[in-house]
């Protein structure tokens, strides 16, 4: 049989175990911004008929590569997939080298060497109704998919 | 007739004022040394006795000693660098180069609070290493090796989070890479990434969220965990001792007692 001591400590404890619960939901809530003053993913590319066959474009704002091929375009991330540092098209070895930590790629992002655990990802690429090159960031695709001209 | 400068002194110590803030008065029994350390609120952390071949050299390098003297070189420099600098992405980087280059002794201020962060994690380490080959963190010194932990890992963190600050290349892309070292964490890491940097790039909220860390957040941990550590060092029995040293075991257990 609960005492009337016993009742208000656990309804005492009870309503403190509530209040820091909601404590920390209301820390998360807080630290976690609801609104982000962060670059659209999707990126203009620019005219398609500038990237000569062959090529493969870094462009470090958005960091992306548009490559080139005989019959069509795709884009890679160029994020390496070890920690995030973002890698250089290197023509002289071609292939795509990691400051950070010396992982290396071939213009399809698939791992030569180093510590990338992954391949760089194929993202969505098409062409605007401008005839601009469109690649979306957050977009990631199977590789080999590339936009055929 | 003019008074010696020891009767001047001897008159101020005994005054109503002195003697309000200095309640143990004047003397030099042991009593009177015991009750000055005992009554001052940063003195009473530490034991009011130690033995004399412990405060030598040769007993602990006083590499925790150094250790302390670098956060507080660092605590100084670092109040005066925040004078100056603004932790916002447009005036972080050029604030930084006008401490180096026009501000007068920003320089000095400057190296003086990076050299002395290297020297406190390598002391940290140092001194971490000396307790450990002493055997010093066994019992009763457990808990106090843990705490020790602790301030190694805040003063791992302090370096961290100041590393961003000057918003350079390298800066960048050091938090690049250390907040997804910490996006690895099964489950929870990309939302740790993501609370850490307020966003999901190095951007103008990681900047400000680093800047609070390194200035506010981890400095005060780490002024609550040294009270913590110093004054277990007084609660777990004095410096180590090691136990075979000639002397010394057969009078531990009593004086022990007393020092706790």
């Amino acid at each position: 049989m609960l005492d009337r001591r016993d009742f208000f400590t656990k309804l005492g404890l009870g309503s403190l175990g509530i209040a820091a619960a909601g404590t920390i939901a209301f820390y998360y809530q807080y630290l976690s911004p609801n609104v982000l003053f962060e670059p659209s993913p999707i990126v203009n590319a620019g005219r398609a008929e500038n990237y000569t066959v062959g090529s493969v474009t870094l462009d470090v704002n958005s960091a992306i590569y548009l490559v080139r091929i005989a019959d069509g375009y795709f884009s890679l991330s160029a994020i390496c997939t070890h920690l995030g540092c973002m890698t250089a098209w290197k023509p002289e070895l071609n292939q795509i080298a990691c400051p950070c930590h010396g992982s290396r790629f071939d213009r399809e992002g698939k791992k030569i060497e180093g510590p990338a655990p992954k391949p760089l990802p194929w993202l969505k690429t098409w062409i605007s109704d401008d005839g601009d090159l469109m690649v979306d960031r957050s977009a990631i695709i199977p590789p080999f998919q590339f936009l055929r001209v | 007739m003019p008074g010696t400068f020891a009767s001047y002194l001897e008159k101020l110590e005994n005054s109503r004022v002195w003697r309000s803030i200095f309640r143990s008065g004047r003397g030099t029994s042991t009593l009177h040394n015991a009750l000055a350390i005992q009554q001052n609120v940063f003195l009473h952390l530490f034991p009011t006795k130690v033995r004399k071949r412990m405060l030598g050299l040769g007993a602990t390098w006083y590499l925790g000693t150094l250790t302390l003297g670098t956060f507080i070189v660092l605590v100084v420099t670092g109040v005066l660098l925040m004078l100056y600098y603004h932790p916002s992405v447009p005036l972080a980087y050029s604030d930084v180069k006008d401490l180096q280059f026009a501000v007068s002794s920003g320089l000095f201020l400057r190296n003086l609070h990076r050299w002395s962060a290297h020297a406190m994690v390598f002391l940290a380490f140092a001194h971490m290493f000396r307790v450990f080959y002493r055997g010093a963190y066994r019992a009763p010194r457990e808990f106090n090796w843990v705490v020790g932990v602790v301030l190694l890992l805040l003063t791992l963190l302090l370096s961290y989070t100041g590393y961003l600050l000057p918003w350079d290349q390298l800066a960048f892309w050091a938090i690049t890479v250390g907040t997804n070292i910490a996006s690895a964490v099964p489950l929870l890491g990309d939302k740790i990434r993501f609370l850490l940097l307020g966003g999901n790039l190095v951007n103008a909220n990681a900047l400000l969220r680093f800047y609070v860390l390194h200035t506010v957040i981890l400095p005060l941990a780490a002024f609550l965990f040294l009270a913590v550590h110093f004054w277990r060092i007084r609660k777990d029995g004095g410096l180590y001792v090691r136990e075979s040293e000639p002397g010394v075991k057969a009078k531990k257990t009593s004086e022990e007692q007393e020092s706790l």
